[in-house]
């Protein structure tokens, strides 16, 4: 689907909120996630003190990024590993895909990655006719559904588990019991196995990349991405620059807080750390070991004001406890990434004018910069894109317009008087019964609830009138 | 305390609660008054800003703030019915840190700057008494006040000593009730699938009242809840507080 063609926003949001099965989906993840992480942290009582801790590494790492990725890179390639450099998502999926060609690949596997999705490999694989299978589960259903991700750790959680079994049903021979969980997921492995040893490539995304050590790391629970990078001849790692850490020490205080802030669990089934390529005397691995690093808007945000979203360890824990994504679930969004970090960060890729709304999308309640593992004040970097798409000239609606108005009379006090005696002198009239049903203007307001009417003059009047001129100062 | 020993206290009425619901100011002018300050309502004050701050419009947000400092930077505190609009106030110091002048007086002011039931527990040490009230009620925690204040423990205490007052838990009260200023316009259909679980959370507590501190989010749930024909009624904590409970909830005919 071209940019031309996209719905906007609020017709995404519409369609969303008119989908109770999305609904249910949405509910039953992200409830779940919120009860598993508030489980999780009643164990953990440091939690205050690894968020610190995992902030001030993060921040440590981007104000010497520079110094981290010549390391990493040095380390890299004394490993074995081949390391390329993309400046934007178009030389990343570029740089893959001639990698794909040259090992001859025909079929690649893939670990979920979201730097992937950003980069548009799927679409890029597709059109240099390579074949791609998805290795995660959640990845293998939106793959079969020719849908995007909606969650940056459940991809498919907008689908509830009757959509799957249908979905399964078409495709899988035999079709799994649908009333049986476990008998899809077994069914799935079986498909996927088959895969896994027969790929030529594999490619994974990095959920940290050492510095010390050119070790790339990934979390899963699947054990998807041990049988994508092991098995086939070549693995490629694609990550973002903002992936590194200095050490494997802090590679794991940061897995301390991502773990518990994504599932609610204290480690995830596998830790893997890949170290360059196969060496002789080593039972299986790749022969060749490439490692992608992916700037894509990233090394200008170091000197901007989104600088503090460069922390993120893509956890997810801010978009299940938003009350809007928890209403229009993830692809709404329209961008790679939904949900409070999302809004932040696909202004950077896609661009403001096409993603302006996400910012103003947000009630500023909080929420998801209290429960972010690194701390990222993520209402103040959606304050700071309103900002500047006020500044840009792009908040051209009536509210908009309605704010610099009331703005305009509130620098006058006493015209403000007049005006709000006026105004709630009306709302008055119109709400004799205590409510007002419609109201042109606020009729977003009226539509769904009822208007209170003014319960009198305004205070400022009665205060006057009450305590006398000589104690209004 | 004799009221004449107590602190010169600034008070900012909100302009939700000056055009919407005076009485939300009395009841806090009132209360203030009981604990020993010297309240005064400086005639100089409108809007905090917010509404410019939220939209991204940082002249028009400067331009306020720096007619709300020029105001109250005179008296002890500045108090405010409302977290929403003390912690906008709280960001001034933001929107004006690099201004040699302005800045400082910013800082100055929003170091001075509270909530009024915050207010009264943790700066006044007052618990007002002598209050009854039978029925029982739930109460929201406003985002503003709960994230950025602090404002958590304060208002149950207060209600606590309310006598006949039952406080019932409500389901998520720290989860936001979709109002969010402009959100609410410029977003209607997210932001009343947001109140109507609100909404729902509220009428299963099976509570007479609800109780919130700031009233933009008690408008936006009153509103829902009497669309959808509820018999809660919803007042600001401050009204119970100084004796309002008897009297007109929030869109109840005078």
């Amino acid at each position: 689907m071209t940019v031309a063609d996209q719905p906007s926003f609020k017709a995404r949001a519409d369609a969303a909120l008119a989908d109770r099965t999305l609904k249910t989906a949405i509910e039953r993840t992200t409830g779940t996630a919120e009860r598993k992480r508030a489980a999780a942290l009643s164990t953990f009582p440091e939690f205050e003190a690894a968020r610190s801790r995992g902030k001030a590494i993060k921040d440590h790492v981007i104000a010497n990024l520079d110094h981290y990725l010549e390391t990493f890179e040095r380390n890299a390639v004394a490993s074995g590993a081949r390391v390329h450099w993309a400046a934007t998502d178009e030389e990343a999926r570029d740089i893959v895909v001639r990698l794909c060609i040259e090992a001859g690949a025909k079929r690649v596997t893939r670990s979920k990655s979201m730097l992937g999705e950003e980069i548009g490999l799927p679409q890029a694989l597709a059109d240099a006719g390579i074949e791609r299978v998805e290795t995660d589960l959640a990845e293998h259903i939106i793959q079969l559904a020719g849908e995007h991700p909606s969650h940056i750790i459940w991809p498919a959680m907008h689908r509830t588990r009757e959509q799957v079994a249908e979905l399964f049903k078409a495709d899988h021979v035999p079709a799994p019991d649908a009333e049986d969980p476990a008998s899809m997921v077994q069914s799935a492995r079986r498909v996927l196995r088959e895969k896994f040893l027969s790929a030529d490539v594999g490619i994974s995304g990095a959920n940290f990349l050492i510095a010390d050590t050119g070790a790339t790391c990934t979390v899963t629970n699947e054990g998807n991405a041990e049988l994508t990078t092991t098995p086939p001849r070549v693995h490629i790692v694609t990550a973002g620059i903002e992936k590194l850490v200095p050490s494997t020490a802090h590679a794991f205080a940061l897995l301390r807080l991502l773990v518990r802030s994504a599932t609610g669990g204290e480690l995830t089934q596998y830790t893997t750390f890949h170290c360059g390529p196969k060496r002789s005397g080593d039972a299986d691995g790749p022969e060749e070991m490439h490692i992608v690093l992916v700037d894509n808007g990233r090394s200008t945000m170091i000197a901007d004001e989104f600088r503090e979203m460069l922390r993120c360890i893509r956890c997810g824990a801010c978009m299940n406890h938003c009350v809007v994504y928890r209403q229009i679930g993830g692809h709404a969004y329209g961008g790679t990434y939904p949900g409070p970090m999302g809004a932040a960060l696909t202004p950077v890729l896609d661009g403001l004018a096409r993603s302006r709304d996400l910012a103003f999308a947000c009630t500023m309640n909080g929420r998801c910069a209290e429960v972010c593992p690194v701390k990222i004040p993520l209402p103040t970097l959606l304050r700071a894109w309103r900002v500047r798409s006020w500044n840009d000239g792009l908040e051209k609606g009536v509210a908009s317009a309605a704010v610099g108005a009331w703005a305009a009379v509130a620098r006058r006090p006493g015209l403000y008087r007049l005006v709000s005696g006026a105004g709630v002198g009306i709302l008055r009239l119109i709400g004799t019964t205590g409510w007002i049903k419609s109201l042109p203007f606020v009729g977003g307001w009226t539509k769904y609830r009822d208007l209170p009417a003014p319960s009198g003059g305004t205070f400022m009047a009665r205060y006057k009138a009450e305590r006398g001129k000589e104690a209004a100062k | 305390m004799s009221p004449a020993s107590g602190p010169r206290v600034g008070l900012f009425v909100t302009c939700l609660v000056d055009a919407m619901r005076p009485q939300i100011a009395f009841a806090t002018l009132h209360l203030l008054e009981e604990a020993g300050c010297i309240v005064e309502v400086p005639q100089k004050q409108t809007c905090c800003g917010q509404p410019a701050w939220n939209s991204g419009d940082n002249r028009d947000a400067a331009a306020l703030a720096r007619q709300v400092i020029a105001a109250f930077e005179p008296y002890d505190y500045l108090v405010a019915p409302s977290g929403s609009c003390a912690g906008t106030i709280a960001h001034y110091p933001e929107l004006l840190g690099e201004d040699p002048v302005w800045g400082p007086r910013a800082s100055a002011l929003a170091a001075k700057t509270h909530e009024v039931l915050s207010f009264l527990v943790d700066v006044l040490g007052h618990v007002p008494t002598g209050q009854r009230l039978e029925a029982s009620a739930t109460y929201h925690d406003s985002c503003s006040g709960l994230r950025e204040l602090g404002v958590h423990d304060q208002p149950r205490r207060l209600l606590a000593a309310v006598d006949g007052l039952e406080l019932r838990p409500l389901e998520g009260d720290n989860v936001c009730c979709g109002f969010g200023g402009t959100f609410c316009i410029k977003y209607p259909a997210i932001s009343n699938a947001i109140v109507g679980e609100k909404a729902a959370a509220i009428e299963a507590t099976g509570a007479d009242l609800l109780l919130a501190g700031d009233l933009g989010c008690l408008m936006n749930m009153a509103g829902k809840l009497n669309r959808n024909g509820s018999k809660v009624r919803c007042f600001h904590t401050v009204e119970i507080l100084a004796g309002g409970g008897d009297g007109p909830a929030i869109g109840e005919p005078q």
